[in-house]
């Protein structure tokens, strides 16, 4: 059997820049947007007073759970003994701390004032879910860097295991607490379940691997490294098992929703009547975003063509993205049941006159910022993979190590 | 035996040393003159200004003796009357908010920000109508100070829920967690404000019960005392822990509610009539 050798990214300069350049564009893209709703406020942006939390915040949470899904690949490899899976295990590390950081770079840059950054880390309410997340997020950032290490470093390979096990539980417990930013409002009936929690964590398995899926064939067709279908087939199985396994969760959410009375609206409206939130429920979350990947996945032709997988992969992400606008902003836009068994006539505030949903659309400095995010991440792996041997040289079928030697494969860090 | 006075001037009569020039340096003592008037003056000023915050209610610590409330009678509050609402913002001045150039009303409605408004309310099975104000419910447990990352979403011991706007960092979690839709983002740059109510761009605020009068020992809110002008005393401002005041002795012989009494948040605002 072959050792394992990692090898720098090696596409031509030209090349390599323009896509430093496009991104770099990007994500100065963003960060005007970002001035320019600090410098004016939110008002230019969809946001209200109803509907608080919008676009970036979709984007900063499909980057940020799907960070902590994307080390998944490496928990496989190291943790869970899965040969087939370690080469991944470096690319799964960069991958996680770049997602990471361009999500919290997104929820950073849309606080109402992003210069007290300073008092966010210097003053904790240990009660908020959302202070335990700022740890949570921090702590995985210490510790995908730690894992690197010790995938990466002769040194480290004692501490493989270990810091996988750690990392593995930290990013579950991660992907928990994001869900629980929305589990724990019990004044939303959307949210208002602990049921989210276990959500996210799925979700997060489904849309941080076919991330990977896209930037591991994307790096390796540019170079013209090999992927051997054996290895991608695998990975595709386990896309698949992660989509029907967060469709399911799906349906016993809502199920759970609708078996007591005083959600019955609720459901109604988000699958029948919510307009936009309908559509991409039915449309995007459920047909294009799980059927139609769960489709290719186990087609026994499409499967193994490589279009038709990155288009499993790209409609699993934007899938997850409609799932969370469904989730995040659809929760938002129903109205707070304040007078059960009343109906609100007139108000001053928008209190849902009449059952009527509060509208929001997203504004383009809001996408910008989000693409921003996603720029950030995608440049980040960009220069990591560049500089440093994070991907392997060959993932043919006759390359990669078999399971059953779990870690004990034999790995050399490139020379 | 008759005391000489030395002279201030020293170029009167110092006696001369031949071993040592001690001629005074009439700039050195100009320079420690001024010194001293200056430092006289920097420091003097904050003894002036703590004897006056002493005995000042806004010096004393905010005790738990207290827990201020509302008590809403909505068969009192009038159908189409919106003073409650304008003496709230004259009192904060949120009728100093404007629209921003460009923005359209309806989204300007939805972006301003509104401390108190009137809700009208449609019972569904027997068709009768209330009104009411709805503002911050004052919870004992605020769902919104749980969830702050910060801290700066706080509970005052006098039973006031409001913001620290020093350390808002404008996340908006509270507004998700409000069960009442009480509190307001700040979406533009405030041009104009009342010095008793600072306001800023990408913080959150909401009623704090005219916290300011509460500090200089006044006892009332604009709401209650606009809706009592009128002659309509559909609002009633005061403690709920002096078993003496005027909203304990009404809570205690009119039957009042909660709203989303199921969270079990002990509201400082009780309704009756809805």
């Amino acid at each position: 059997m072959k050792r394992i050798v990692y090898r720098e990214w090696r596409i031509p300069s030209e090349r390599y820049w323009s896509l430093l350049g496009i991104l770099a564009a990007v994500v100065g893209l963003g960060g005007l947007a970002a001035l320019h709703m600090e410098h004016n406020g939110h008002w230019v942006t969809g946001m209200s007073n109803a509907v608080v939390w919008g676009m970036p915040h979709i984007f900063a949470v499909m980057l940020i759970i799907s960070a902590s899904g994307a080390l998944n690949i490496a928990t496989i490899g190291t943790v869970f003994g899965k040969g087939a899976y370690k080469p991944l295990g470096r690319l799964s590390g960069l991958l996680a701390s770049a997602l990471l950081v361009g999500g919290l770079l997104i929820l950073v840059l849309d606080l109402g004032r992003p210069d007290r950054l300073l008092v966010a880390i210097t003053h904790y309410n240990f009660r908020s879910i959302f202070a335990w997340n700022i740890y949570l997020y921090t702590g995985f950032m210490v510790i995908v860097i730690a894992y690197l290490w010790s995938m990466a470093d002769r040194m480290g390979g004692p501490f493989v295991k270990p810091i996988g096990i750690f990392a593995m539980v930290w990013r579950l417990a991660l992907t928990a607490g994001t869900g629980s930013i929305f589990g724990f409002l019990v004044a939303r009936q959307a949210f208002d379940t602990a049921f989210l929690a276990p959500m996210f964590v799925v979700m997060s398995f489904a849309y941080g691997l076919a991330i990977m899926l896209l930037v591991l064939m994307f790096t390796f067709d540019q170079e013209g490294r090999p992927l051997g279908h054996k290895l991608r087939g695998r990975l595709m199985n386990l896309l698949g098992t992660f989509v029907a396994a967060a469709l399911f969760l799906t349906v016993i959410y809502y199920l759970t929703k609708v078996y007591g009375a005083k959600n019955y609206e609720l459901v109604s409206w988000v699958l029948f009547h919510g307009g936009i939130y309908s559509f991409l429920f039915w449309f995007g979350w459920i047909l294009m975003g799980s059927l139609a990947p769960l489709g290719i996945i186990y087609h026994p032709v499409l499967s193994h063509e490589r279009n038709w997988v990155v288009a499993a992969c790209a409609l699993v992400i934007l899938g997850g993205m409609a799932s969370l606008y469904v989730i995040i902003i659809g929760s938002q836009a129903f109205p707070l049941q304040m007078f059960p068994g009343h109906t609100i006539i007139e108000s001053g505030f928008f209190d849902g006159v009449n059952g009527e949903a509060a509208s929001y659309w997203a504004t383009i400095p809001e996408v910008l910022l989000g693409l921003g995010g996603i720029a950030v991440a995608l440049l980040i792996t960009a220069v990591g993979v560049r500089v440093l041997q994070f991907l392997p040289e060959s993932l043919a079928d006759g390359d990669v190590p078999p399971d059953d030697l779990g870690h004990a494969a034999p790995e050399l860090a490139g020379t | 035996m008759k005391h000489q006075e030395a002279p201030l001037d020293p170029s009167l009569g110092s006696p001369p040393d031949s071993t040592l020039d001690a001629s005074p340096d009439p700039s050195r003592r100009a320079f420690l003159g001024i010194a001293a008037g200056a430092t006289a003056a920097v420091v003097a000023p904050g003894f002036v200004l703590q004897a006056q915050a002493v005995g000042n209610p806004r010096a004393e610590r905010v005790s738990d003796v207290h827990r201020w409330g509302l008590l809403v009678d909505t068969n009192r509050c009038v159908d189409g009357c919106r003073a409650c609402v304008e003496a709230c913002d004259q009192e904060n001045g949120l009728d100093l908010q404007s629209k921003q150039p460009g923005q359209s009303e309806a989204e300007w409605d939805t972006q301003k920000a509104v401390w108190l408004r009137k809700v009208k309310l449609q019972d569904n099975l027997t068709g009768r109508v209330s009104n009411l104000p709805m503002m911050c419910q004052h919870c004992e447990s605020p769902p919104c100070v749980d969830v702050c990352p910060t801290g700066a979403s706080f509970k005052r011991a006098d039973g006031i829920v409001m913001v620290d706007r020093h350390t808002c960092i404008g996340c908006r979690y509270c507004m998700m967690a409000c069960p009442y839709k009480a509190r307001s983002f700040i979406h533009e740059v405030v041009e104009d404000q009342l010095t008793r109510v600072p306001r800023g761009k990408g913080c959150v605020e909401s009623c704090n019960l005219c916290v300011s009068r509460r500090d200089q020992g006044l006892d009332s809110t604009a709401c209650a005392d606009a809706c009592t002008a009128l002659g309509h005393r559909a609002i009633l401002f005061g403690d709920l822990k002096d078993p003496a005041s005027a909203i304990s002795q009404a809570l205690k012989t009119m039957p009042s509610r909660q709203i989303r009494e199921d969270l079990d948040l002990n509201t400082g605002v009780r309704y009756a009539g809805v």
